[in-house]
């Protein structure tokens, strides 16, 4: 009988360090009624205190919603998803306006502690410059911003979107949705509808943004959707390098995040986006997780810009997402580096767009899709050249490793080009770790899971230096925690 | 769709065959089929680079056997006519033409023949061999092709028998001064267990009348067969080429197919292998030469279906002046496909601004213990390559015609058979030499 | 240290070794010599750990440890280490990663310490003068793009980190030049001492006169035929293998 609990504890130790963010906050909160009709649109927009523009557009969104089929064109598979069976809008009471620190819930503060997030400047050193600038997404609200007086010194804004509404509506109205229009797609028309936060940034003329800016999106409540909305504008001469990074605890319900981002990037402007998402992603048997549709999209609008991605994808039960660009601009670049890890039971579906719009628009595209288990992982990604695209060059190349028999790799690529001066490359590869490989780690002394993580971090090696170094070491960890359990 | 459908019923007193319940059985569940489905639409994935649009909306009237009677004095072949050598079968707008045709001297064990006549003179023999590879449910086409099922050649070769020369299939689209014609030609090759042969599909058209060909062919490679099978398609401007081919290779068998496609106005060759047994190999390649606002669709699916299966795929394609070249590899490897080699290539050369490629490689995976590659390219011939002709004295025009010529030659060299290989060079040759003009 | 009794191997359904005796004891150099396909590699690979190969009889001790019980991991960290007859390559993780991995499993397995990135790359920046290679190579992927010469001084320089009881050389010969050759020789040479134990497997004497053995083995047919001093190669290269029952060689 103690040998039964015994087991029963290791296995919980085991499935504990596999996600070690899966903890509840028991935190009071303030939930809008179930299900999503006008009236949940307009207490939304009521709630964030709206002007009436915005309320109307999303009304828009949402009409547009009603007519709209959720897209079946993924090699991902879900039971039917019951819109009017979760919750929109769920806040930790009090957070509305909070002056400091000091008045945020210590509840809260805690849980950022354990997530091994600062929210605290002052626990910086003094005298070090810090480096990154945190804006925590709790559910539906920011509950934080760190770092928001320092930044507006060279005059950037750094701040819950809703938070911009308020103070910089002009630039919000001006492009809100004019990279990812509000009749996008399923996803990101519901978003459009419902988005309750997210981050704004707006890097002026000329600055160079002297930090990481990163929000950390944390989905707390039960049955809860999240949908956020993340706009980042860098005007002309500008760089801003922006981080990302989820978790959710571990519940055996499924939840729907369906976020989206638009970045827009004027003449010569760079704005590199780095992504860890670490939401959970249920258990060994595909019980709970994360459904994850997301829409992120940037505009190269500029001369000389660029947009770089930048993912590291391990968590949720189903992923869904392919960031793209847009080279409007002559000379503009676009990049997309991704590792995607499934294991399990997860599914995920991701890749992304170039489409080529300006003369001499490059793009690069590396892909590193990992399946384990009883799980399936496609790259999906579209290259279309424009007949103006003078001198376009794509390349991509696309490498997918599986480890076991029960697993998927999928490669779908989407190539259309319309210019003969344009060169478009495309490779793929999918093969598995070979036995050599792993012998000749455990006679070095490698256990077999670290020889995993080793050759799949080698593996993932072109994507993972993308990473901001404050990243690359917490991504190359998770490379192998999400792995464990996948070889015998 | 539903003007084909309508027309079926006066058809069918050009069917043979109509008092054979199994026959009758398949050619109504093609009928429904294809009226439930429809022609095929830019919505469906595996159709959305080729727009039917227009030709759904032609009145296309069936092709029947008195519009074969052309008179035809020349006949495309490898082997000359009048050679003991030669062996061919010659359909017009679908129909077989027993004047035009000789069969020659085949070996013991082979048959090659009409299936028309056979369906009435032998249906135990046209029964063992129609539909030994099932067409895929949801196909429009191939239902459309079963529906009317008339003619085509039937070709069995027997177990263990080498036919040394080509076997050459010679389907003629005439068409007919008075209506567009829709045919259904339905082509049968069976290689039986470790027989060995060749066999060339040369596509041709009559005049300047417009014709739709919708042909489906049955493939079967037995084991340890080894089958080479070359296709030519160079109709005209006014022709419309759709051709399903679905094929299964069975433990051990070698398949070496090629597609040239030359002509019609809108073209499309869709392949389906199935390599059903262990260490089945499959070589499929082509090139695509279009112009003029021609469209050329390529779509192969290599389905990976046992152990230790190698597939291999060279495509190029070389579009010029307002013309569309699509392609769509797909390569498949089943869970219980371990050790399977699977690679593909398809490149692009696109002459003109107003070209436009659509290329989609697709690799779907659920075995682990796998090598599989795919690569695709598209642009214009290579800079460095071409000033490097011209600092060595050949003018701009000169150059890439030799270039364009080179680079089809290379994916020619996929060919095994050498005489085959040359006959389509200087086919591919003359096409990019009129281009010049 | 090492002792090998009546063991017997196979693959598949197909016997390989059928009952080899060695006894191995400390600051021992040994080596086995024999015809392709004699079974050389197979023993290597037996006491490496790798899976695949099932021993039908016999054991093999080590430091009075059953050997055969121990997975790969576990067998390096005891301190046996195969130089690989083919090096692998792992594209993407470099050498002085995968090396600094490679020692702190090693070490956290012996209960030492584990060595953080600056004790690390002292020690191996000093392993590397020692053998006269340049730490040029730390930074590239583990073999990949390697010369033959380089994938083989790659592993002498492994095992000149990870401080083994038993390095057992695996035809590390073949693949190279007289000059690499004498490069790979000098830095087995160097590691030689009272307490590292040696077992080279080759197929021809010239290396026997880089690394000279205190004794030779001739295995073939899966057995050892026999057993010398230093002089049986001498003899073997004079007069081959025809005089071992080769043919019935697995």
């Amino acid at each position: 009988m103690s040998g039964a609990v015994d087991t029963l504890e290791q296995v919980r130790d085991f499935t504990d360090r596999k996600y070690k963010y899966g903890f509840v906050t028991d935190i009071e909160a303030e939930t809008a009624p179930k299900g999503l009709n006008e009236d949940i649109v307009r207490f939304i927009s009521a709630k964030k205190n709206e002007p009436e523009w915005l309320l109307a557009w999303r009304l828009r969104a949402y009409r547009h919603w009603l007519t709209m089929e959720e897209p079946k064109w993924a090699m991902v598979h879900y039971p039917p998803i019951d819109y009017q069976d979760a919750f929109y809008y769920s806040a930790p009471k009090e957070t509305a306006k909070f002056k400091s620190l000091d008045e945020v819930d210590p509840e809260l503060l805690r849980t950022y502690e354990k997530l091994g997030i600062p929210l605290r400047e002052q626990e910086m050193l003094a005298g070090v410059e810090p480096s990154v600038a945190v804006d925590a997404v709790f559910d539906s609200v920011s509950v934080a911003t760190t770092f928001k007086a320092k930044l507006e010194e060279k005059g950037i804004i750094f701040c819950p979107i809703s938070e911009a509404v308020q103070n910089h509506p002009d630039l919000v109205q001006q492009y809100l949705g004019s990279v990812v229009p509000y009749s996008d797609n399923f996803f990101a028309t519901l978003n459009s509808a419902v988005f309750t936060d997210g981050s704004f940034v707006y890097i002026p003329k000329g600055v160079r943004c002297p930090m990481e800016l990163s929000t950390y999106f944390r989905i707390n409540a039960a049955n809860t959707g999240q949908f956020e909305r993340t706009l980042i504008i860098a005007d002309s001469d500008s760089y801003v390098s922006y981080l990302e990074g989820c978790t959710a605890p571990k519940r055996d319900e499924n939840q729907l995040h369906a976020a989206v981002v638009e970045l827009v990037a004027h003449d010569n402007a760079r704005i590199k986006y780095s992504t860890v998402q670490n939401w959970y992603p249920g258990d060994e048997n595909g019980l709970g997780g994360i459904y994850n549709f997301v829409t992120k999209r940037g505009a190269c609008r500029g001369a000389n810009s660029k947009i770089s991605w930048t993912q590291v994808e391990t968590g949720s039960a189903i992923t869904w997402k392919y960031p793209s660009c847009i080279l409007q601009g002559d000379n503009s670049v676009g990049e997309f580096y991704s590792v995607a890890i499934t294991n399990n039971r997860q599914q995920a579906d991701t890749g992304t767009k170039m489409i080529h719009i300006g003369r001499n628009t490059r793009s690069t595209i590396v892909a590193k899709g990992i399946s384990a288990g009883h799980a399936q992982s496609t790259y999906r990604g579209l290259v279309r050249i424009m007949p103006g695209a003078l001198n376009a060059r794509n390349h991509t190349q696309c490498d997918s490793l599986l480890i076991g028999d029960k697993c998927g790799a999928h490669t779908v690529p989407y190539i259309d080009s319309r210019n003969k001066s344009a060169k478009v490359e495309h490779e793929a590869t999918t093969a598995k770790i070979s036995e050599d490989q792993l012998f000749y780690c455990r006679q070095r002394g490698l256990t077999p899971e670290d020889a995993v993580s080793l050759i799949v971090n080698g593996f993932c090696k072109e994507v993972l230096k993308e990473l901001p170094m404050e990243f690359a070491v917490e991504a190359q960890k998770l490379v192998g925690i999400s792995l464990e359990g996948s070889v015998g | 769709m539903q003007a084909l459908i309508d027309s079926h019923a006066p058809f069918r007193q050009f069917q043979p065959g109509t008092a054979l319940p199994w026959l009758e059985a398949r050619r109504a569940v093609g009928l429904a089929r294809a009226e439930r489905l429809g022609w095929p639409t830019t919505r469906l994935e595996p159709w959305k680079f080729t727009n039917l649009a227009k030709l759904s909306r032609m009145q296309f009237e069936p092709a029947t056997p008195a519009s074969a009677n052309n008179f035809i004095d020349v006949l495309p072949t490898v082997v000359a006519q009048g050679n003991p050598a030669s062996h061919r079968l010659v359909f017009v707008n679908g129909f077989w033409r027993s004047d035009l045709s000789s069969p020659g001297r085949l070996p013991g064990g082979v048959t090659l023949t009409g299936l028309a006549a056979t369906l009435a003179g032998d249906p135990i023999l046209a029964e063992a061999y129609l539909g030994q590879v099932a067409l895929p449910d949801d196909h429009a086409l191939a239902a459309l092709n079963t529906a009317f099922l008339t003619d085509g050649p039937l070709l069995v070769i027997g177990e263990k028998v080498e036919v040394k020369n080509p076997i050459e299939l010679i389907m003629i689209s005439a068409g007919s001064a008075d209506q567009p014609l829709i045919a259904h030609p339905r082509l049968i090759i069976t290689a039986g267990p470790y027989s060995q042969a060749t066999v060339i599909e040369h596509h041709i058209s009559l005049g300047d009348h417009v014709m739709l060909s919708n042909a489906v062919t049955e493939l079967s490679v037995g084991i340890g067969a080894e089958l080479r099978h070359y296709k030519v398609q160079r109709e005209h401007d006014n022709a419309f080429h759709l051709a399903t081919t679905v094929g299964r290779l069975e433990r051990a068998a070698v398949y070496e197919g090629f597609l040239l496609t030359l002509g019609a106005r809108l073209s499309r060759n869709e392949v389906r292998l199935v390599l059903d047994g262990v260490d089945a190999r499959a070589r499929l390649s082509g090139a695509y030469l279009v112009e003029n606002g021609r469209h050329a669709d390529t779509t192969t699916l290599i389905e990976h279906a046992k152990p230790r299966g190698t597939s291999r795929q060279v495509f190029k394609g070389v579009i010029g002046g307002k013309s569309r070249g699509v392609f769509q590899g797909k390569i498949i490897v089943r869970p219980d496909a371990q050790k399977t080699e699977g690679y593909q290539l398809h490149r692009a050369l696109l002459l003109t601004d107003d070209a436009r490629i659509d290329a989609k490689p697709e690799l779907e995976i659920y075995a682990d213990d796998v090598k599989c590659s795919h690569g695709a390219t598209a642009g214009d011939l290579d800079d460095d390559a071409l000033f490097y002709l011209r600092a060595r004295g050949i003018d701009r025009d000169g150059a890439r015609a030799l270039l364009i010529g080179a680079y089809v030659n290379e994916v020619l060299a996929e060919i095994s058979d050498s005489t085959v290989q040359a006959y389509f060079e200087n086919l591919a040759a003359t096409r990019l030499g009129t281009d010049k003009e | 240290m090492l002792i090998i009794s009546n063991l017997h191997a196979s693959v598949g359904d197909k016997p390989i070794l059928k009952g080899i005796d060695l006894t191995i004891r400390a600051g021992e150099v040994h080596a086995i010599m024999g015809p392709n396909g004699s079974g050389k590699s197979t023993l290597s690979y037996i006491l490496a750990g790798r899976e695949g190969y099932q021993v039908t009889e016999g054991s093999v001790t080590y430091h009075g440890r059953d050997l055969l019980a121990m997975p790969a991991e576990e067998r390096a960290a005891s301190g046996v280490f195969l130089a690989f007859q083919y090096p692998v390559e792992i594209p993407g993780v470099s050498n002085s990663t995968f090396l600094k991995t490679a020692l702190n499993a090693v070490r956290r397995q012996r209960g030492e310490p584990e060595l953080d990135a600056m004790q690390f790359l002292k020690l191996v920046r000093a392993k590397c003068r020692e053998l006269g290679m340049t730490d040029e190579m730390l930074k590239r992927s583990v073999n990949v793009g390697f010369s033959g010469g380089e994938k083989k001084r790659n592993d002498i320089l492994q095992m000149a980190v990870l401080d083994p009881k038993l390095a057992i050389l695996d035809e590390t010969d073949s693949g190279l030049d007289i000059d690499a050759l004498r490069i790979v020789a000098d830095g087995v040479n160097s590691l030689r001492g009272a307490d590292r134990s040696m077992l080279v497997i080759t197929h021809y004497q010239r290396l026997l006169s880089y690394i000279v053995p205190n004794h030779v083995h001739v295995l073939a047919s899966g057995r050892i035929q026999r057993s010398g001093g230093k002089e049986l190669a001498l003899e073997l290269e004079q007069r081959g293998y025809a005089e071992f029952d080769v043919n019935e060689a697995a």
